[in-house]
């Protein structure tokens, strides 16, 4: 009985993350005036994506091919040690986070590779630049959970966010609210949302993210769409077991709170990328490096409280 | 109540940090100006039980000159040079960003070193020695004489701070003088931009280092 619940929860996440990036997208063709896409576009896009055949350039040896397999991978088995709603999943132990940004680093190396695979210009611009910007976003997101290790005293993803209470937050308001803001931005820069990138461009001057995998067709594509939505979750849900922190007795009504907190979070994601621009590609690191500052201050805080 | 003062000392440091990043020269303003009201609002919450008649009028007045009146003399002075409406940092931003981060970090080992009263609110130590820092890197790093004025006043936003470490309600003489020396300043640098500015068509120091009668391109350059 002890391993339904967690199960439960594993499977939700993954049925449920490509509602995410159709719930951003409504939102943002509300605020432009637009009736937008149906709520489950994604999951009808993957569904015809798999029936597909791929094409692969010449150019691509088996790195190409690889890349989006093991890229979604890394990110399904990322999910098995994220909480949800303050729960553990099934696989917990103490220091996953550092084995939870690994598994990120390594989905991010896997899709630069098969994006230098293939031999054009444009990806090699946008690996460069997926590089480049994950060189600031990482630190920033590392130091925020390494202050939130240190506020709760917990070493692992389920019992930092298990320990956070009500009662922290009255008393460690600052460092929390630091975090929040840090996670936020964390989120939409590897995400490839708005400030720091537009999912919707397709234009390779400014593309960063969605430029590596131009070359990707058919099912290959599938996971890379299903991969990012995954990821979109992964960083959601931290943000909403910080912001979320009471747990009543009851699982399936935690549960569905967290869903709805779930969705809340995307309604804001989506709100925000209509009301901010996109920020001029220079300015990008500008951006981590202030997300980097709100870890690292949370973490001075809270070391010297 | 001590959570708020503490959400508004993260504020003060905060607002340190967008000095150090932000190039506009009226928003850094806005910023300077923003910080002041805070700061001055400080002491009515950092006490215990509700605060002096004396303490709330002494509050009011700095938040109408440093929320009003300096801000309105500084842009005047701004407007009036005619100059860019960028800071023009001598280093790139970023670099400010961390310099800001470092002397955090160093001011918070200071502060733990400093053999000072226990405060009631924590990081007022901290915050207001790196909030000096800040002012002293406006004054070192940016390239215009009216980023100096800024960078003094954000010391003393600092120096105001730090006092409230020490004594909750200020001796009134005091932060009395330090306010009138500060307005005088104020005053005498928005005069003197304006005079500097006149007669060099430009208001960056690094171009004042040279006599007016040794013309560019005379001499060897």
């Amino acid at each position: 009985m002890e391993i339904v619940k967690p199960l439960t929860q594993y499977l939700a996440v993954m049925l449920l993350s490509p509602l995410l990036p159709g719930v951003i997208n409504r939102v943002k063709a509300f605020f432009g005036g637009r009736r937008g896409q149906p709520l489950l576009q994604l999951y009808f896009d993957l569904y015809k994506l798999f029936l597909k055949t791929p094409v692969y350039s010449r150019t691509t040896t088996w790195v190409f091919k690889a890349g989006p397999v093991v890229g979604v991978s890394a990110l399904v088995a990322a999910l098995a040690v994220l909480p949800f709603a303050g729960r553990p999943s099934f696989l917990t132990f103490e220091g996953d986070f550092i084995f939870l940004l690994y598994l990120l680093g390594l989905a991010r190396f896997v899709t630069v590779l098969a994006a230098l695979d293939t031999g054009s210009a444009f990806e090699g611009m946008g690996a460069s630049r997926e590089m480049q910007f994950a060189v600031f976003a990482e630190p920033a997101f590392f130091l925020g959970l390494a202050a939130l290790a240190r506020v709760t005293g917990q070493s692992s993803l389920a019992g930092m966010f298990g320990a956070l209470t009500g009662d922290i937050w009255r008393t460690a308001a600052p460092v929390l609210a630091l975090l929040t803001a840090s996670l936020l931005i964390v989120l939409l820069a590897e995400n490839s949302r708005v400030p720091a990138d537009d999912p919707n461009t397709h234009l390779e001057l400014t593309m960063i993210h969605e430029v590596m995998v131009l070359d990707h067709s058919g099912p290959e594509l599938a996971y890379i769409l299903y991969g990012a939505a995954l990821k979109l979750w992964l960083f959601g849900s931290l943000i909403a077991c910080m912001v979320l922190p009471r747990h009543s007795g009851s699982w399936a009504l935690n549960s569905a709170l967290f869903i709805l907190m779930m969705l809340g979070m995307a309604v804001a994601v989506g709100v925000l990328e209509s009301i901010i621009a996109r920020l001029r590609l220079t300015k990008v690191p500008y951006l981590l490096i202030t997300a980097f500052a709100f870890s690292a201050l949370a973490l001075i805080f809270q070391m010297g409280r | 109540m001590h959570t708020f003062a503490e959400l508004i000392i993260v504020f003060v440091i905060l607002l340190d940090l967008a000095l150090a990043v932000t190039g506009s020269l009226s928003s850094c303003i806005r910023l300077v100006a923003m910080q002041g009201v805070v700061a001055g609002l400080l002491p009515l919450l950092a006490g215990s039980g509700a605060p002096h008649t004396r303490a709330v009028i002494f509050a009011v007045v700095i938040v109408i000159l440093k929320g009003a009146v300096f801000p309105r003399l500084l842009m005047r002075a701004r407007d009036k040079s005619g100059a860019r409406k960028d800071v023009e940092p001598l280093i790139s931003y970023p670099a400010s960003i961390l310099l800001c981060l470092g002397a955090f970090i160093a001011s918070s080992w200071l502060g733990s070193r400093l053999p000072l009263p226990q405060a009631n609110v924590a990081w007022i130590v901290p915050a207001s020695l790196s909030t000096i820092f800040t002012g002293f890197l406006l004054i070192t790093t940016r390239s215009k004489a009216i980023t100096q004025v800024l960078g003094y006043l954000v010391i003393e936003n600092g120096i105001y701070i730090f006092g409230l470490a020490l004594f909750v309600e200020q001796p009134l003489m005091v932060e009395l003088a330090i306010l009138l020396d500060v307005f005088v300043a104020v005053f005498v640098m928005g005069i003197a931009i304006f005079h500097i500015s006149r007669e060099f068509d430009h208001i960056d120091t690094a171009e004042l280092s040279e006599l007016s009668d040794w013309r560019r391109g005379e001499y060897g350059k």
